[in-house]
């Protein structure tokens, strides 16, 4: 070792390679948070630093409407999927394999194989039955399409997280008398919950990243963010475009350095 | 096996299994049946069964003389499809690769700054990424205004709407996909391994393909799957990148059940999408199966 000329941890050229990469993923998203503060109303086209657009954006009824519609859809949907992994989690792992485990694994994941669009059309076609048939036109409709497709997402960090789970610690807690319940509330819950906490962010951000579902079973006024702003890139190609997606990216920063303080502070 | 326990563990899965089944498989099912019937005057179908739907995907029929001949502008999207599919994936491996490698061999403490740098794109809106894109060789974009100063262009170059715009769209979203992966196997690999090639006189070269690269290799299948199988099924990015001009597979769909008002040709199209994407993940849990056996054996 003491000889050894060169490290071998380095790989000729790799170093270049991945600063370019990071430069190739910023750099047009720092363009597009710059043209954001644009005082012009034609993207692109500098004409001063303003915060105009952002706060046309505040005012803008129908851009705040679907920022709500799209906290409401991907809360319920991220609440109700993760609740549902937890439990399907709990039962599908830590034990031997029962009669049907392998089916249940495949439709757990099933939502994972199917292309998007292909899940939208289908469901449309359904949804747009039912909505005939039935007049109920509410959010109900894309709540549960993001419930099934958010399942797959919450149910895989629950499970990782329950497969390297200690078992000795919950036969310990039955040794000494603890009931079923109370061995789960008091035992299997808390270490649990990095993972239900991990499951619950990712169907959380998939569910707020939809635009193709949304977008296909939505009935009018139901826009969500990235319904609306595919809307708006259609329509009219203003600043406020760019100041709607820079707040969605911030968004998203701060999801990430959230979910990292999380876990920190539970490990 | 154990009864009682069985039926509990049922119960508990049940909820989210009805869920998948209801808004997921039914839905594929009602899709599967829809390619076998025949189209209505306005878009929707009618109760007649017909293959008509699944003949379209590949031929067509001459309007005037009723020969039959290959569908050139559906054969044209499909092959488009996998060939940009299979670019995203080369390009993300080209640049992924020696990102995750050089991520994995910084210190510790300096890994999680650069794996954060990845996750936030990763994390990012997938549209609002698009668009960002989009601003860089859009018409009057960044590309175009800057060429346009410099005076190497009189008339901006246009690249949207375009193949290539499509690849470079695919390519920019999907880049982190391959990046944590292929991050992950490299992480792992005990450089040891490598050191003890050297030791043994293995070249640079030698070292890379006979002990790292095997050892990475599930990594880099695993990205390569993360990235290929959503840039088949793509459709937010062709349609912002490449417009009516450089359509995809999803594309394509999109249209048959919208303007097109062929649902049973939609619904085969969806199915023919929906199986080349599994026969890629069958091939995949083919491919790490085997290699567990082997690791076993």
């Amino acid at each position: 070792m003491a000889n050894r000329s060169f490290d071998v941890r380095k790989l000729p050229g790799a170093a270049a390679i991945a600063i370019t990469c990071f430069v190739i993923l910023y750099i047009p998203m720092a363009i597009l948070v710059f043209y954001s503060f644009n005082a012009g109303k034609v993207i692109g086209n500098w004409e001063g630093a303003s915060l105009k657009w952002y706060g046309a954006a505040i005012h803008n009824q129908a851009f705040l409407d679907a920022a709500l519609n799209s906290l409401i859809l991907a809360t319920t949907a991220s609440v109700i999927s993760t609740l549902l992994a937890t439990m399907a989690a709990l039962a599908t792992t830590r034990n031997e394999r029962f009669r049907g485990e392998g089916v249940i694994h495949i439709i757990l994941n099933q939502p994972l194989m199917v292309p998007e669009i292909v899940l939208a059309i289908a469901l449309v076609i359904i949804v747009g039955q039912i909505k005939q048939v039935t007049g109920y036109t509410g959010l109900g409709f894309l709540i549960a399409a993001h419930t099934a497709f958010c399942i797959p997402f919450a149910y895989l960090p629950i499970r990782a997280r329950l497969e390297g789970m200690d078992l000795s610690l919950e036969t310990a807690a039955a040794d000494l008398y603890a009931s079923r319940f109370y061995t789960f509330r008091r035992v299997t819950l808390p270490l649990l919950s990095p993972g239900i906490l991990s499951g619950f962010m990712l169907a959380f951000v998939i569910s707020l990243d939809d635009l193709v579902i949304s977008d296909f079973l939505k009935s009018p006024g139901q826009d969500t963010l990235p319904t609306y702003l595919m809307g708006e890139l259609k329509r009219n190609l203003t600043s406020e475009i760019y100041a709607i997606s820079s707040l969605l990216l911030l968004l998203s920063v701060l999801i990430v350095a959230g979910s990292w303080v999380a876990t920190r502070k539970k490990d | 096996m154990n009864g009682p326990d069985t039926w509990r563990r049922w119960a508990l899965s049940l909820p989210a299994v009805a869920v998948i089944m209801l808004f997921s498989i039914l839905p594929l099912g009602v899709v599967l049946v829809y390619s076998f019937l025949t189209p209505g005057d306005f878009g929707n179908v009618k109760w007649i069964f017909s293959t008509d739907g699944w003949f379209s995907v590949l031929f067509e029929r001459n309007i005037f003389d009723d020969t039959i001949g290959l569908s050139g502008a559906n054969l044209s999207i499909l092959f488009r499809s996998i060939i940009l599919s299979v670019l995203t994936t080369l390009i993300t491996l080209i640049f992924g690769v020696p990102t995750a490698w050089f991520i994995a061999t910084r210190p510790p403490t300096q890994r999680n700054f650069w794996l954060f740098l990845i996750t936030i794109p990763f994390w990012t809106n997938l549209l609002v990424r698009t668009i960002a894109v989009q601003e860089m060789i859009r018409s009057e974009g960044v590309f175009n205004r800057i060429l346009l100063a410099l005076g190497l262009i009189k008339e901006p170059i246009q690249m949207m709407y375009t193949d290539f715009a499509v690849l470079l769209g695919m390519t920019y979203v999907f880049l982190p996909l391959m990046v944590l992966p292929v991050y992950a196997a490299i992480e792992k690999f005990d450089f040891r391994l490598a050191e003890a090639s050297y030791d043994l006189y293995a070249s640079r070269l030698f070292c890379l393909r006979r002990v790292i690269l095997p050892l990475i290799k599930p990594g880099v299948i695993a990205g390569s799957i993360l990235v290929f199988v959503p840039s088949l099924g793509a459709y937010v990015t062709p349609r912002v990148m490449g417009g009516g001009k450089s359509m995809m597979l999803g594309n394509l769909i999109d249209l048959q059940f919208g303007q097109g008002r062929n649902w049973p040709l939609g619904a085969a199209l969806s199915i023919t999408l929906t199986v080349l994407v599994l026969l890629a993940l069958i091939w995949y849990t083919r491919l790490t199966a085997g290699r567990k056996e082997r690791d076993h054996g």
